[in-house]
């Protein structure tokens, strides 16, 4: 048996109106990679923090390689040998990856020392990384690269990483992978926070799962299914969304050539984007985050106007309309930001309808709000998709995440779209609620809506889509019927392959 | 050790109570001031708080003067809340009261000696128009430049104070006026007069404006979809986006308002408490109608509520100066620990003090 790293026993914190972890007791060993595991909301960023040190714990202790451990900042944790990599990277685009290093540490070696360490690091762990380059021209997998060298020079005896993967392509989490599992060989463990349970299947020792801020159960991830561990996460068992063999209408939407620059500072221009979406299909978008997904759904939405032509629904020429016009004649859409985007996180639910649904479910009365009528409307949405909230005048800011997009998915599904544009529809949702939600675009499609639903998890596009393709720096790839499709194809097609190269290749 | 905590959801009692406690907190903190001045505190706070509504020799002189201060410090702050509610800062209704003056009484001199019911409303539109053209500088600047509202909107103030020293001493002048600056007094002119509606009570038009201003205005934030829009503006820029609201319309909504209201107002006053366009015509309205629309928390009801107060604090500080010979700058002090206590204790609304308890 190995030794024990970290020792957690009985740590308890309380907020007000929540317990965020209640009596959390489990252990570490030296060189295991470790997951933890729950759903949003079950206390597993909470707990992370307390053995960093930027929450303190109400009651219960730790120990780190049998000493008492309890870290009054994240200075202290680091200096025990705590490291971590949090899902929202720390970096300025400015500055050098060096630079960047270098204000992450608490003593700076000079900057040629730290270069050549930072290659040292980067070439020993497979992680190429030039420390020279400006931290703004990096994707994605790169910046996380960043964090992890910055963790990795100070020699962590416990690594943790949270939700590394939501922004890789599959062949960027191999990358990673293959890191972590040298981490392990040498010595150092890893907590691995992640919702994604195939991953954890193939990369964990043990796994620890949290609902509701309590341990509920431990398994080892590689003798377990992934729907098991789903249900100890939500506590029930709950049903896979059925794709429905149905039949495909006529071609209801059409993009021609959509180009746009984009209205933000660090945006990302679309470039020659065109589809065909048929009534009753589902077209997946995949890509790394911010490859224009954002983009794609503005000038979808009619924040982003385009060149009219360039954008046909049913028929009509729509691409000047803005997004009030294009809601009254059918195309509806739900932002992936949910708070402050499609929600105002201080407004009621009931506020909160009247945002898109003013139109359509005729809440206006000469200019005139009829909140009896939005009220009700409210009401049908919290039935129908299960929004579990204390009423109709709760501030939309104070539901969990899956809930809050239960509820925005609700507000556009129950206006009868023609056709509806989703951004990231379960990201941050539990896995009972991404079911469900999931469940519901399939509905939707079946009732002859053509769906669009543009997100970051190739599991959910491959289980629900029809077609598939990915956006890379605002281009479209090749669109393909998702049943012929292959892993390392998706990957290709996500690193920006696009339909133009293939048919060259071809 | 205690530290804040903040509520789950904003307590609406203490929205009710906290002006309250801070009245009282101003009338303690004001009394140990008077008391250190030499002068007996409980005197000077019946004074201020008390006489101008109910002493028999002074009521009947500054309880309608209450409403001649309070009706356009209500008016302007109306206009201004829809603007800030929806993170618009118009800071400049000091010039869009200026010339609301001017546009107003041009009309007025224009027509004079002229005697017609059409005068006033005529006067009443050209004001609205006055101070509602004035606004839509920064407005149209900021829709088709993106400059900021904030500086072009008091920058204009004194472009507006300049004109309005420039057409007291040349195009409004009173050319019967012995070559003194300013124009003809409107009091004399009973077409264009804004006169008492009720004699006595200080209950001209403009206070009557501002009564309409505060029901029209919680209509609207509450029922209407544009007091909607205005929100959720504030709220949540990209969700209003997302809703479909224009940016730029909102934007030249709320300047258009709050500069037509705050138009109005400088008529109201010119044709009606003040009389004529001076030089010095303007005497602050426009700024201090800022603070009384944060201290009404930019609620209709609480702007009409605060509007009062502030001009109570106005009335009974001059009655306190003359009966106590406080000094003038004790007064302001007074109002100034007013506002400090209201907004220190704001912070109850949506915090919660702990003592002790957490590590």
């Amino acid at each position: 048996m190995k030794d024990i790293l970290l020792d957690i026993n009985g740590l308890t914190k309380a907020y007000p109106g929540v317990v965020a972890n209640n009596n959390v007791s489990f252990q570490i060993l030296c060189g295991e990679v470790h997951a933890l595991l729950g759903e949003n909301g079950a206390g597993k960023s909470t707990l992370v923090k307390m053995i960093y040190g930027l929450v303190k714990p109400d009651s219960g202790s730790m120990t780190f390689q049998d000493q008492q451990f309890m870290p009054a900042s994240p200075n202290a944790a680091r200096g025990t040998g705590v490291a971590m990599v949090f899902q929202h990277f720390s970096l300025f685009d400015a500055l050098s990856v060096a630079e960047n290093i270098a204000l992450g540490m608490d003593d700076a070696p000079k900057s040629r020392d730290l270069a050549k360490n930072i290659r040292q690091v980067s070439n020993a762990y497979g992680l190429p990384l030039e420390p020279n380059r400006i931290v703004g021209t990096l994707s994605a997998g790169e910046r996380q690269r960043v964090e992890i060298i910055r963790c990795l020079l100070q020699n962590p005896k416990l690594l943790i990483m949270d939700e590394p993967t939501s922004v890789l392509t599959p062949q960027e989490v191999e990358v990673l992978f293959k890191t972590l599992r040298q981490l392990k060989s040498e010595g150092t463990s890893i907590l691995y926070i992640s919702h994604k349970l195939e991953e954890i299947r193939a990369l964990c020792d043990t796994a620890t799962i949290l609902r509701h801020g309590e341990k509920v159960d431990t398994c080892i991830p590689a003798t377990t299914t992934a729907r098991e561990m789903a249900e100890m996460m939500v506590g029930a068992s709950f049903a896979n969304p059925i794709k429905a063999n149905r039949e495909m209408g006529d071609t209801i939407l059409s993009l021609k050539n959509v180009s746009a620059s984009s209205a933000e500072a660090f945006g990302t221009s679309l470039q020659g984007i065109s589809l065909d979406l048929k009534e009753g299909e589902i077209l997946g978008i995949g890509g790394v985050a911010g490859n224009g997904q954002d983009e794609l759904l503005a000038t979808l939405s009619g924040e982003m106007t385009v060149a009219s032509d360039m954008i046909i629904l049913d028929g009509q020429a729509i691409g000047k309309q803005g997004p009030t016009a294009r809601r009254k004649i059918g195309l509806l859409s739900a932002p992936e930001e949910r708070l402050g985007h499609a929600a105002a996180p201080a407004m009621s639910l009931r506020e909160n309808t009247v945002i898109t649904a003013a139109e359509r479910k005729s809440l206006l009365n000469n200019g005139f709000i009829d909140w009896t009528a939005a009220d009700q409307y409210t009401q049908d949405i919290i039935a129908d998709f299960d929004v579990r909230t204390l009423g109709t005048h709760t501030p939309a800011g104070s539901l969990s995440g899956g809930n809050l997009q239960k509820f925005v998915v609700g507000r556009e599904v129950l206006q009868n779209p023609k056709v509806f544009v989703v951004n990231q529809p379960t990201w941050g949702v539990d896995a009972a609620a991404a079911a469900s939600i999931r469940q519901k675009l399939l509905d939707l499609a079946d009732n002859g809506a053509g769906v669009i639903v543009i997100s970051q998890d190739l599991d959910e596009l491959l289980e629900i889509s029809n077609r598939f393709c990915a956006i890379n720096e605002g281009r479209l790839s090749k669109i393909v019927p998702t049943a012929t499709l292959e892993m390392d194809q998706i990957g290709l097609m996500m690193g920006g392959a696009t339909a133009e190269q293939e048919g060259a290749d071809a | 050790m205690i530290h804040f905590e903040k509520r789950l959801n904003p307590s609406r009692i203490t929205t009710v109570v906290t002006p309250i406690i801070a009245v009282i907190l101003t009338m303690i903190a004001g009394g140990i001031m008077f008391a250190a001045l030499g002068k007996p505190p409980l005197e000077a706070i019946r004074i201020i708080f008390w006489d101008p509504l109910f002493d028999p020799n002074f009521a009947s002189y500054s309880r309608p003067q209450l409403l001649v201060k309070a009706g356009p410090l209500i008016l302007i702050a109306i206009g201004l809340s829809i603007g800030f509610k929806a993170g618009i800062w118009n800071i400049g209704a000091e010039g869009q009261y200026i010339m609301g003056a001017v546009f107003g009484a041009a009309v007025a001199l224009a027509a004079y000696p002229a005697d017609s019911v059409l005068l006033f409303p005529a006067m009443v539109v050209s004001g609205a128009c006055g101070g509602w053209l004035w606004a839509m500088i920064p407005a149209i600047l900021r829709t088709k430049f993106n400059t900021n509202e904030i500086l072009v909107s008091l920058m204009l103030v004194y472009v507006a104070e300049s004109i309005l020293a420039s057409v007291a001493q040349g195009l409004l002048k009173n050319p019967e006026g012995y070559g003194f600056p300013g124009s003809r007094n409107l009091q004399q002119y009973p077409s264009a007069f804004n006169a008492e509606v009720i004699a006595n009570s200080g209950m001209h038009w403009g206070v009557i404006s501002a009564f309409i201003a505060v029901i029209c205005a919680y209509v609207m934030m509450t029922r209407h979809i544009r007091g909607f829009e205005v929100r959720l503006m504030g709220e949540a820029p990209k969700a209003a986006r997302f809703s479909g609201t224009s940016t730029t319309r909102l934007v030249v909504f709320c300047l258009g308002i709050s500069g037509a209201l705050a138009g109005l107002a400088g008529m109201f006053e010119v044709s009606g408490p003040s009389g004529q366009i001076t030089i010095d015509f303007n005497s602050g309205y426009g700024f201090t109608a800022i603070i009384v629309a944060f201290l009404g928390r930019l609620h209709p009801i609480g702007i009409l509520l605060a509007g009062l107060l502030m001009a109570l604090t106005y009335i009974g500080g001059e009655l306190a100066q003359l009966m106590l010979g406080l000094p003038g700058a004790s007064i302001q002090l007074f109002q100034g620990m007013l506002l400090l206590f209201l907004l220190a204790t704001d912070i109850f609304t949506n915090y919660r003090i702990r003592i002790g308890g957490a590590k």
